[in-house]
């Protein structure tokens, strides 16, 4: 008999079911924990507390990232705080028998960089992270979603975590991008489109030509942002650049065991006739690089647009919100975005620090020269890719352009780690949140792809690459 | 679970959890001292005395064991931060008409109710506290409703599973660990074809 359609993504739920109760929800296997400095020494004191170890120490992996300084590694880690921090990650990993790219180790790099680069995330697993950006690993064809601090706990214990099913939505991009608009641009319009909140109790599954067009590291973009639509999850199916991507990897499969991981990865893709609880559709074609106007990422344009008018707006509490993002953006209603005054611009983060992103922003500034008005950073995800840049000579460009080079690291993606605005600056970013005080207290963020963050450094106000002399 | 209070609002859409404790606040490796971080943003000023008209500061809120927010609460990162401040601060509820998914997780898993209402009752509810400031409102787990005097008697949902473990003090890490024999039979199944990290 042949057996309902499924999507991929009840395919890869229903592999990890070890056991469903009666009113309890599913207790699903974890392949794979990823865990950083910032949510999980509380776990670990738990697991102390109950005197109980770490499961899967071969599953689990630990890095610092986020309260890590992007300083010259010779250099100690200043902050009191945050070294701390970084020395009870290490500390954990050791009495628990778990891998760790440290400080100083040559892996060392965000944690859904050094996941994927190492071979680590692969199709059809389930990942987990205490970060909400662990959607990045989705772009395998992995459940991957972020968990808090007491979930944290209970993989480490368990390797499994108790989750209630998600519900599917299919997120098509179909057609072709247009010079200058990248991955980052499909899923800022996707965030723009149905609000941040618009995918809530969701994973995404993307899906359409301009998906398959997409490189492994494009893909990664879109699904690092899948959170910021509210969807804990969303993914790729697996294909051949999927398994190109993957092969030779440190922790790939190898010989015999490659080829049997590649048939069963080609299992992993959405039935014919299986059906989604949501869909939308998105033409590539129409599609223009997109900038954030306001304190979310769902408050977001087309960068040749003008902000919007609250006025405008029908719902009282909307209208309220967007004034209020204005006030504190420092942007009058019905104002065009391109040329406003910048004085950051940072290329990095978990959404575009690999090695595609940087020679899109090392194409865009070499030969000129960031606008002595404004700082330019740029941190590469991992150590991994700084050796890879700089033996490519980016590094070069962009010291040479005026820019910053950084080590690995979180940086000002989340003003943990020293790097941060000033109350009032401005930055073009290509990180994924635009909160209120994400990139230091009062400071205000423009969000946009390397492209678009590379012309704006040159030209020192917010800039369309395309008007590029 | 059963209680009564004021409530204190916070009337925006899309808190994010960067605004309920900013990130600098998580290099912390114990849970304790988050409840003075709790809005920190909006509740201090720069040289760190309070902003008097952040509603926080008063003594009525912090008396408050109800949050009362615009719709999609919580949405940002994982941090469980968030939660361990709401509840220092005192409160054991949030009621909006949406939350995050993790937020809701992380919320629940610290005795903290989030509680989803309709549009209606959201609209509702925001009018009686405009004619009675110190209205008092009325939470219970165990029959699911949620009362003021005058207003509609709102039944919301809550999780099962969840609402059995806020009402029995369940501690889920320990139900979790008693399906040894489930997880040990699951590895053995599956590790031999398709886990390749497995050592
Ligand atoms: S780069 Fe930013 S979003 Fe990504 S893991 Fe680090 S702090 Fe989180």
């Amino acid at each position: 008999m042949p057996s309902k359609p499924r999507t991929i993504i009840e395919k890869v739920w229903d592999n990890h079911i070890v056991a469903e109760r009666e009113g309890a929800p599913s207790l699903l296997f974890i392949d794979l924990h990823l865990v950083h400095e910032v949510t999980s020494p509380q776990a670990f004191s738990g697991l102390r507390q109950r005197g109980v170890k770490v499961r899967r120490p071969d599953l689990t992996f630990c890095t610092v990232d986020h309260s890590t300084p992007t300083t010259p590694r010779s250099l100690p880690i200043v902050d009191p705080i945050a070294a701390t921090q970084v020395a009870q990650l290490e500390k954990n990993a050791q009495e628990f028998g778990i891998p760790y790219f440290g400080f100083q180790n040559r892996d060392q790099g965000i944690v859904h960089v050094i996941g994927p680069e190492n071979g680590l995330t692969q199709p059809g697993m389930t990942v987990v992270c205490g970060d909400s950006h662990t959607a990045t690993h989705g772009a395998f064809g992995a459940l991957a979603f972020g968990i808090g601090t007491s979930e944290v706990e209970m993989v480490l214990a368990s390797q499994t975590l108790l989750q209630k099913k998600s519900k599917s939505y299919e997120v098509r991009v179909e057609g072709t991008l247009k010079p200058g608009v990248t991955a980052k641009d499909i899923i800022l319009a996707l965030c723009a489109k149905i609000g941040i909140g618009g995918g809530t109790g969701c994973v995404f599954e993307y899906t359409g030509s301009a998906i398959r067009a997409l490189s492994m590291e494009e893909r990664m973009t879109v699904c690092n942002m899948s959170i910021e639509a509210g969807a804990r999850a969303g993914l790729v199916a697996p294909d051949e650049k999927t398994f190109e991507y993957l092969k030779g990897r440190r922790f790939a499969p190898k010989g015999e065991k490659w080829d049997e991981a590649v048939a069963k990865w080609k299992e992993l893709v959405t039935d014919e006739g299986a059906t989604y609880d949501h869909s939308i559709l998105i033409d590539a074609d129409s599609l223009e690089p997109m900038i954030t106007f306001g304190t979310n990422p769902g408050m977001g344009m087309a960068i040749s647009a003008n902000v919007p008018d609250p006025a405008n707006v029908t719902d009282s509490l909307e209208r309220e919100s967007l004034r209020k993002a204005l006030v504190y953006m420092g942007l009058q209603a019905g104002q065009p975005i391109a040329g406003q005054k910048i004085d950051v611009v940072f290329v990095g983060s978990c959404t575009n620090s690999r090695m595609s992103d940087l020679r899109a922003a090392a194409g865009v500034l070499k030969g000129r020269k960031v606008s002595p008005s404004v700082r330019t950073m740029i941190v590469p995800g991992s150590q991994e890719i700084k050796r890879q840049a700089e033996a490519e000579g980016l590094d070069q460009i962009f010291k040479d352009a005026g820019a910053e080079w950084r080590e690995a690291g979180c940086s000002m993606c989340i003003a943990m780690n020293g790097d941060q605005l000033t109350p009032g600056q401005y930055s073009v970013s290509t990180s994924n949140r635009n909160f209120e005080g994400r990139q230091g207290k009062g400071g205000r963020t423009f969000l946009a792809s390397p492209q678009t963050a590379a012309a704006s450094a040159i030209m020192g106000v917010v800039t369309d690459v395309r008007t590029l002399a | 679970m059963k209680f009564e209070s004021t409530v204190t609002q916070i009337q925006a859409d899309n808190i994010d959890t960067d605004q309920i404790i900013p990130a600098r606040f998580l290099k912390t490796i114990s849970k304790d001292g988050l409840g003075d971080q709790l809005f920190f943003d909006w509740r201090y000023n720069a040289d760190g005395s309070h902003k008097a008209d952040f509603i926080l500061n008063t003594d009525k809120a912090k008396a408050s064991k109800v949050l009362f927010a615009g719709d999609n609460f919580g949405c940002g990162s994982s941090r469980e931060h968030a939660p361990w401040a709401l509840t220092q601060y005192g409160f054991q509820a949030v009621i909006s008409t949406s939350f995050a998914d993790i937020f809701k997780q992380n919320s629940l898993k610290n005795r903290l109710l989030p509680l989803v209402v309709s549009k209606e009752v959201h609209q509702q509810l925001r009018e009686a506290l405009e004619a009675i400031p110190d209205l008092q409102v009325s939470v219970d787990v165990e029959t699911q409703t949620f009362t003021w005097p005058g207003g509609p008697a709102v039944t919301f949902t809550i999780d099962a599973f969840a609402k059995h473990c806020l009402l029995a003090g369940v501690d889920e890490i320990g139900y979790v660990l008693q399906h040894e024999a489930e997880i040990a039979a699951y590895e053995a199944k599956r590790f031999s074809t398709l886990n390749t990290l497995a050592s």
